[in-house]
Parts: C-alpha cells; sequence; structure tokens
C-alpha cells in the first residue's frame, strides 16, 4: 500500500510522474487558489455583491474555494486517495454530515433572534 | 512444523478474523483519524456558532479588513489580509514539507526524513510566533473607541477629500482627545478596601474624549451598524454629539474578551478562543514533530524498518493547516 499511490488530480487531467511531483504540483494548486482568495478579499469586487440563495456571491466563491482546499489537503495530503473507500466514507461522510447538520441549525436559530431583534418589540438600546 | 507453540485460530485471511488489517490501515493510523474525525468536530462546533453569533449580530458584526489591517515591520499602513495571506502560506508550506517528509519516509530515506521534519518544525514556529504578533496587536488596538451605555463602539473619523471623492477616514483618541486636569488613579489592593482593585486605566477619560471631539469641528462618530452597501453607519455632527454626551460611559482601548474597539466583545472572544485553540494545536503539533524529529534521528524508525509513525504526526499536522483553511475564511474573507 505504502508505494501506490494514485497519482492523477483533476479526474485525470493532470498526471504525475512521481509522488514528489504530486505534491509539488497539489502546492501550485493550493498557493493558485489561496491567491484568488486573498485578491478577492482585498479588492472586493462590488459586481459579486449578488445575493445567490440569501447569501454574497463573494462568499459563496470563498466557501467553495475553501472546500476545494481542504479536498486537496485531506486526499493528497493526507493521503485520502490512497486509502479503502471503507475508510474514506467513515471519516468524510461521517464529518460532513454532522458538521452540516450542526452548522444549518446554528444559522437557522442565529438568523431567527437577528429577526427577533430587528422586527419584534425587543431592541438593543444605545 | 517447528511452530508448535503458535495458536493458530482458523480465521486467517478473513476480514474480520483479527491479525489483519480489515480497512488496509493500520490500529494507530485508524486511530488517528477517528480522533480527527471527533477533534474536526470540536472545531466545526466553535467554528459554528461562530457563525450563530454572527448572524444573531448580522447587521453590527465588525469588519475584519478594518481590523487585522498591520503587517510587521510596516508601521502606519493599512495593508489587509498580506500578513494573514502569508501565515497561510508557511503553513501550507509546512505542510508540504511534512508529507516530503512521509514521502521520503516510506523510500527509508532517513537523511531526507530528517531534513524535511525540520523545516517543517521551522514552518510551524513561524506560524504559531505570527500568531502570538497577530494577537498582541490585536489586543493593543490602533484608533481607540467610546463604548455606551447599551455596551455599544462609538468610533470617530472624518471625511476627507480623495481625488474628488469623499473618504471616511478613522481618527484616534490620541489625534482629538484633549487632556484635562483632574487626576483618576488606578484603584489597587494596597490604597482602599483591600479586595478591590481594576485593571490598567485607559489613556484618556471620557470627559477628555468629549471635550476633544467639540474642539474638533469635522469629526464625526461612526456606529457600528451597517448600511446596505456594507459599510459603517457615520453620524452627522448633531447626532454624534448628542450620542456621545447622553450615553458614553467608558473610553476602550484595544481588546480583550469584556469590550474591544472594534465592535461586539463577541466578535474579540470568539478570535481568542478560536485562533488560540488553533494555535495550541499547532504548538502541540510543533512539540510532537520535534519528539519524531529526534525519534527519526536516533534512528528508531530506521530499526522498526518502518517510518508510519512520522506518517501519523503527518496525519494531525495536516489536519491543522485543514483547520486553518477554514479559520482564515470564516474570520478574515467571509
Amino acid at each position: 500500500m505504502a508505494h501506490a499511490h494514485k497519482l492523477e488530480i483533476l479526474r485525470g487531467l493532470v498526471k504525475f510522474k512521481s509522488n514528489t511531483q504530486k505534491i509539488w504540483g497539489v502546492l501550485v494548486l493550493l498557493t493558485i487558489v489561496t491567491t484568488v482568495e486573498v485578491a478577492l478579499g482585498i479588492y472586493k469586487p462590488e459586481s459579486l455583491f449578488v445575493k445567490i440563495l440569501g447569501m454574497k456571491a463573494l462568499n459563496w466563491i470563498f466557501i467553495i474555494l475553501t472546500i476545494v482546499k481542504a479536498y486537496y489537503i485531506t486526499w493528497d495530503f493526507m493521503h485520502m486517495r490512497d486509502e479503502t473507500k471503507t475508510l474514506r466514507r467513515m471519516v468524510v461522510w461521517t464529518a460532513v454530515f454532522l458538521i452540516c447538520y450542526l452548522v444549518f441549525i446554528l444559522l437557522q436559530e442565529g438568523g431567527y433572534i437577528e429577526g427577533i431583534y430587528s422586527s419584534g418589540f425587543i431592541k438593543r438600546d444605545f | 512444523m517447528s511452530s508448535t507453540t503458535v495458536v493458530k485460530t482458523g480465521t486467517e485471511g478473513k476480514a474480520w478474523g483479527g491479525g489483519n488489517r480489515p480497512l488496509n490501515a493500520s490500529y494507530g493510523k485508524m486511530m488517528m483519524w477517528f480522533f480527527i474525525v471527533s477533534d474536526a468536530l470540536t472545531f466545526s462546533g466553535f467554528l459554528a456558532s461562530y457563525g450563530f453569533s454572527r448572524f444573531k449580530f448580522i447587521d453590527s458584526w465588525p469588519i475584519a479588513d478594518e481590523v487585522f489591517t498591520h503587517v510587521p515591520f510596516l508601521h502606519g499602513q493599512e495593508l489587509p489580509m498580506i500578513y494573514v495571506a502569508f501565515m497561510t502560506f508557511v503553513l501550507i508550506m509546512s505542510s508540504v514539507t511534512m508529507v516530503l517528509a512521509v514521502d521520503a519516509g516510506h523510500h527509508m530515506q532517513k537523511g531526507k526524513v530528517t531534513f524535511y521534519m525540520f523545516l517543517t518544525i521551522i514552518g510551524g514556529l513561524i506560524f504559531v510566533g505570527s500568531q502570538a504578533w497577530e494577537w498582541a496587536t490585536f489586543i493593543k488596538g490602533d484608533y481607540g473607541a467610546i463604548q455606551t451605555k447599551g455596551g455599544n463602539i462609538l468610533q470617530f473619523g472624518q471625511y476627507i477629500d480623495d481625488d474628488g471623492t469623499q473618504k471616511f477616514e478613522r481618527v484616534a483618541l490620541r489625534d482629538i482627545a484633549v487632556t484635562g486636569h483632574g487626576e483618576r488613579v488606578r484603584n489597587e489592593r494596597n490604597n482602599g478596601v483591600w479586595f478591590l482593585s481594576e485593571g490598567t486605566l485607559p489613556t484618556y477619560t471620557v470627559d477628555e474624549v468629549v471635550n476633544g471631539f467639540e474642539a474638533n469641528e469635522n469629526v464625526l462618530v461612526r456606529t457600528q451598524l451597517l448600511d446596505e452597501h456594507g459599510h459603517k453607519t457615520v453620524l452627522s455632527r448633531e447626532e454624534s454629539l448628542q450620542q456621545l454626551k447622553a450615553n458614553s460611559t467608558a473610553v476602550i482601548e484595544g481588546a480583550n474578551l469584556h469590550a474591544n474597539e472594534y465592535g461586539s466583545p463577541l466578535f474579540a472572544d470568539f478570535f481568542f478562543f478560536i485562533t488560540g485553540f488553533h494555535g495550541f494545536h499547532v504548538f502541540s503539533g510543533v512539540i510532537i514533530n520535534i519528539i519524531i524529529f529526534f525519534n527519526v534521528i536516533l534512528g528508531t524508525y530506521e530499526k522498526r524498518k518502518s517510518y508510519e509513525m512520522v506518517e501519523k504526526v503527518g496525519l494531525y499536522w495536516h489536519f491543522v493547516d485543514l483547520v486553518w483553511v477554514f479559520v482564515f475564511t470564516f474570520f478574515y474573507l467571509v
């Protein structure tokens, strides 16, 4: 198992000759993604302030790029790509399900309380 | 058969019979994965509760770009994101050297493992040091603000003409405050009731700031509330004066767990708690890396004929990087 690395990323679009080469390739990818994030974070283009599904397009881009980075860190740096399917699912599906559930309830509740503050009788006094 | 002492269970070759690796992973590695899952849930609990508080105060949350604007050795320049981008890059880079060490371990190259482990430790130390600096800057603060009776923050600034457009620029307390003649001494345990004392007093009193505000005609108050463009609301001169006189209670400089000059106290609380917990992970990761580093030098894994231990600490180290990717997004970007 130790030497059997899968050497392609982006669904076979990029193939590497050795594991070391793949590591540097993934670094390049992560650096590009981070640079895009930082550039968008500094300039915050007004055109990306449109709301999609209740959130700014810019924030959607940030979150999606973060998940892309998380994917490559887990799959290539932590060698998830080389583990058995069962181990991978045990770890990833469990975590993803529980995190989505938790985030959903907490954000829903936070938004509800915000609604109480802004449209109900309770006000924050100055 | 010569090995008569070996007890055979008759389950050899069966997946769950014991003695083999059902998921093709060793016990230690699998347990490291399970630990990572539970730790990931802890971190997501923290980040989700940060999201909860932020959604609760969505119309008045501090703007991260205005809070983290400093870069070491570049005083007085507003450079949001730059330093934290550098920190992120350092951590990703140390992740890369770690995975290179793991790879060298697979090929039993002791020298390379040692070298890459060393680089990983250096990267971790740079990151922890940067985080300490970030904390120190955040605690010290830069402009200062006034806290109101309701616990809200009033900041100061004025409109500057910038190539024909009006631009709001922050003004620090030290630029406007008029130092009065009154004397307010810090209460310590030795000069009063023995169990009563107070923390460090702010540089200026509320009166000094209010007097200073009256003396500077152009200065306006900026509240925590965000307008529809995502900018903080700036009050008119009359409203500013009225707010200041009616509601000011304390001068806030920098950040602590009770109040911070950037806005909602929860912002600083979560910042300290989440980046602190992450920083503690990095710190313990560095310690574990150092232990493994010395084991590599001593030849422990060479004797064991397997560098799997490097792989296991590697998993932990990458996990720390993984968490930072999320902290970075939710604290600095979104």
